[in-house]
Parts: C-alpha cells; structure tokens; sequence
C-alpha cells in the first residue's frame, strides 16, 4: 500500500497526482470466508480492520448495500466523548478516546481527531448536583472532568445567552477537555483502506437476502450477488437491523427512528467547542469549513425514511437559539437524517446470539459515531474469540431479561420520558 | 409534517399527537402464568417493520384520545386510522 506523507504528495504532485493507488478494490464475492461483516460503516469496517490487525483473521468480506460509509457514519455530527456515569459505557468509551488519539498515525489517514472539548450546560442547581456526580464518576474511572461555573462558561462561550431573563439560565457546566470531533468520511475510509490492504475484501452494492442456518449454526449468507459460505457473520447495520433480525427470526429489543442533523452557511470561527443544551436535547459544533453544526432529538416515531421531517427540525432549532440567540441570523445550509437502533435503555448491544457464529452490533442510539473504533475492537474480539471482551460484557443481549440495564439516562425510543 | 384523521376530529397535524408506538403489542393476560419470555417481548423487543406499521398515537392536543395509525414506516403514507377499541380486520 501506498504510504501517505509528504513526500508522496509532493512526487506525485509531478505526475498529475494521475498514479495514486486506488484506496480499495472492488472484487466480486468469493465462495467461502472465514468471517463476513455485513455492513459497510464505520463499525463493519472497524471491525474487519481490527479482526486482521489484531487477531490475524484476513480472509474477510464486508457486505454492504450501498457505498461504504453512506450510512450513519456519513451522517452524524461528528462528535467524539466518554462523559458517562456508568462504568460500561464510561470504560468501553474511554478505551476508544485512547484509539482515537492515535487513529491518524495508526491508519496513516488524517482523520483531523480534534479534541476540542465537549461542554454540557446546567439550568438549575439540581442539574448542577447532577453533573458534579457524573463528573465524580468519570474522574473515578480516569476520564477528566471539570465542573464549570456560570462565569467559567461565560468566558469559554460569551456567544450564548447569559442574559438575566431567560426562561433556562446557565447555572454551569459540565466539560470534557479531551472530547472533541473528526472528519467522519475520513473514518471510513481510513479503515476502508487499511482493511484493504491487508486483504479484506469490500464488497459493495451486495445486499443480503437471507441466512443459511443450520441446527443452530450459521453456515452461510444468500446475497443478491450470490452465496457466500462463512462459519461466523458479524451484523454492523445499524438502522437495517430489525430488517436483518426478521430474517433470522429473531425480535430485538430496538427499534428503528430517525434522527436528524443540519448545518447552517459557514461563517468566521465563532464557536471551538461542541455545546450540548442541558434544558432539551440540542447539540452543537462549529465545522473547520466554518458551518455550525447542529442536531438534538429523534424525529420521535419509527421511521426508516433517512430523511427528516421540519416539525422536529423547527422544534431542536428553538432550542438552540434559546441557547445562542445569535443562531437566529444564519440560514440554513444542509439538513439531512439517518436512522438509528434506538435499544430499549439507550446503550447499545455487542454480543454473540443464540445462533452458532452469528455476531450482533447494534443498538447504538446517539453514540454510534463517537464508539466507532471501540466497537470494532471489541466486535473484532467477540467475533475472533467467540467470546465478549470485558469492555463489551456489559452491553449483552439478555440484560433486558435478566434486568441488567445501562440507563445512563434511561434513553432509548421513548424520548419522552427524558 | 404528517397529517393525522384523528377518528373523534378529522384531519389535524402531527404537531397536536404525541406517538405511543407499536399498536399489535398485547399485554399478557392478567392472573395467568407470564414466562420471562412472554414479558420480555411485551416490554421490551418489538419487530420494527419497515412497511406498513400499525401503532398508538395520542391526541393529546386536542380530544385526548388514543388512536391506532396505520402508516408506513418508510413512506409516511397513512392508510387509515382507528379509534383504539376498534378490531381491525
């Protein structure tokens, strides 16, 4: 594989920039693997990339529909964090913040990883309390935290409204120093060509049809581009997963909503963290192209549309300019929606199934971006052991049953209960 | 922006009801023995369809009552709506 660098750039600046390798191929399925991802985003090719890495599995196919990357991972808003109060989700994103630091080097791809911060505001002082627990607990599991007060986030983000008569004054904050945002796409296809070059094979335009199983083994997958043999199938395919669960005969505890996203015009550099909304649910960040980049709640009924409907746009927008009046002046560049697993506690499932060789990833809610390279690592794990890592053994398939929920917030598909 | 009938009302927006989710989920009959399967799947896995899904909405903004919805989940289209202790065929 051709190396990125500089002095690669500048030799083949003489030639036109004509005689780059391509960044993967595209082979036409095989008859057998050892392992099929199916799902070409950011997890499936996480996943693969790590099962060749780290386990030495490389005779590897990643199914997927579409292009890589045209699901959510081209679609989210960028935004990279470990700022949870439960030890599963806190250690197993904390595991990833440390992939993240060293993604660029390590997939001699230049993600732009860009710790810049993430600030969750306080309107009141029980929300103050609130934070200055959560805050205890990720410093407890080694994640830094700072409790800001109002006038340590006025000088931080002197843009938003610190006005006296507004309906949710800041009281304070909650940061993360070391969260921040990446070039998604450039996940993607990071992996992708890693992956690639150590003789995983993407597949696109493949779409499954169905799944060979035989007394409780997997033997196989159907494909609209033929039949492929496999002992082990990974299920990355987030927003598509009930879809492939249905097939399997099996009912999950997710279902499928759409969350929306937009961008406003770009504008000079204004804003240098991300800021969450602590009185509704509207995030924020400010793109290197200088747009502001903006989503909040899910459209709030089961949808696979992967677009948006305006009333939940109209609604999240409200809030943000509740937040930053100043947002009221900028036009709207972009919207666009993609769809979620919304699991029933808000954390998502990494598990085997009770189906021999059938691996699930799913259930990622909001965060499905941020644990990209955690979820690879740990999947990779799962699917090359056959066992689950201690990362991911809290995010099994049967906590539902056995009444081991992760409810960070209690978050899943039923937004109104927050 | 959806347009709900709402069977009590006519036609209003979507703005006025609040969602409720899947309508074909049943509560497992009272004093009879439940397994951990039978409440799993009451509270918590749910099929998830893409296509047409029949399911709870609320008009909370107006008559207060719940309706069942017929739509489709990657369309939007609405077939038809019933009032909640209406059989549907």
């Amino acid at each position: 594989m051709q190396k990125y660098s500089i002095f690669n750039l500048v030799k083949n600046a003489f030639s036109n920039h004509e005689n780059w390798d391509l960044a993967w191929k595209d082979p036409t399925p095989k008859e057998e693997y050892d392992v099929v991802i199916i799902g070409g985003g950011g997890h499936g090719l996480a996943t693969a990339y790590y099962l060749a890495k780290e386990h030495n599995i490389t005779k590897v196919a990643i199914i997927e529909k579409g292009w890589i990357g045209g699901g959510n991972v081209g679609r989210n808003t960028t935004i990279i964090r470990s700022n949870y109060m439960h030890d599963e989700n806190a250690l197993f994103s904390e595991f990833g913040m440390n992939l993240w630091r060293k993604m660029s080097q390590d997939l001699n791809y230049n993600v732009m990883f860009s710790p810049r911060g993430i600030i969750n505001l306080a309107h009141s002082d029980a929300q103050m309390n609130a934070y200055a627990r959560r805050g205890n607990s990720m410093r407890l599991n080694g994640i830094d935290a700072v409790l800001l007060n109002r006038e340590q986030v006025k000088e931080i983000i002197p843009m938003a409204d610190f006005s006296e008569n507004v309906r949710f004054p800041i009281f304070g904050g909650l940061m993360q120093p070391s969260a921040g945002t990446a070039r998604h796409d450039a996940v993607a296809w990071g992996y992708a060509r890693q992956a690639d070059s150590m003789g995983v094979e993407i597949i696109q335009n493949c779409e499954v049809t169905g799944f060979d199983v035989t007394a409780g083994k997997i033997n196989g997958i159907r494909t609209t581009r033929g039949n492929i043999k496999t002992k082990k199938v990974g299920l990355c395919v987030a927003g598509s997963t009930n879809i492939l669960a249905e097939k399997l005969n099996m009912t999950l505890p997710i279902e499928t909503h759409l969350l929306q996203a937009c961008v406003s015009e770009p504008v000079k550099p204004v804003l240098d963290r991300v800021v969450t909304f602590g009185a509704g649910h509207f995030y924020i960040s400010q793109s290197d192209k200088g747009e502001m980049v903006m989503g909040g709640d899910l459209d709030g009924y089961n949808s696979y549309a992967q677009r948006g409907n305006l009333p939940t746009l109209q609604h999240v927008l409200t809030e943000g300019i509740a937040m930053m009046p100043f947002l009221s002046k900028l036009k709207m560049l972009r919207t666009w929606g993609g769809i979620m697993d919304m699991s029933m506690d808000g954390s998502p499932i990494i598990d085997k199934t009770h189906i021999d060789g059938l691996y699930l990833n799913c259930g990622w809610c909001y965060g499905g971006f941020k644990a990209t390279p955690a979820s690879g690592w740990t999947f990779a794990y799962t699917i090359a052991q056959d066992r689950v890592h201690e990362l991911n053994a809290g995010f099994s398939l049967n906590r539902f049953s056995t009444g081991h929920l992760i409810d960070e917030k209690g978050l899943g598909t039923k937004t109104w209960i927050s | 922006m959806l347009h709900i009938k709402c069977p009590h009302c006519g036609m209003r927006s979507q703005n006025e009801f609040s969602y409720g989710g899947d309508a074909s989920v049943k509560r497992p009959e009272l004093n009879k023995e439940i397994t951990d399967e039978e409440w799993d799947n009451f509270v918590y896995n749910r099929k998830s369809l893409r296509g047409k899904h029949l399911e709870l909405w609320q008009h909370l903004s107006g008559c207060r009552q719940w309706i069942k919805v017929e739509r489709d989940t990657a369309t939007h289209e609405i077939f038809n709506t019933y009032k909640a202790e209406e059989e549907i065929s």
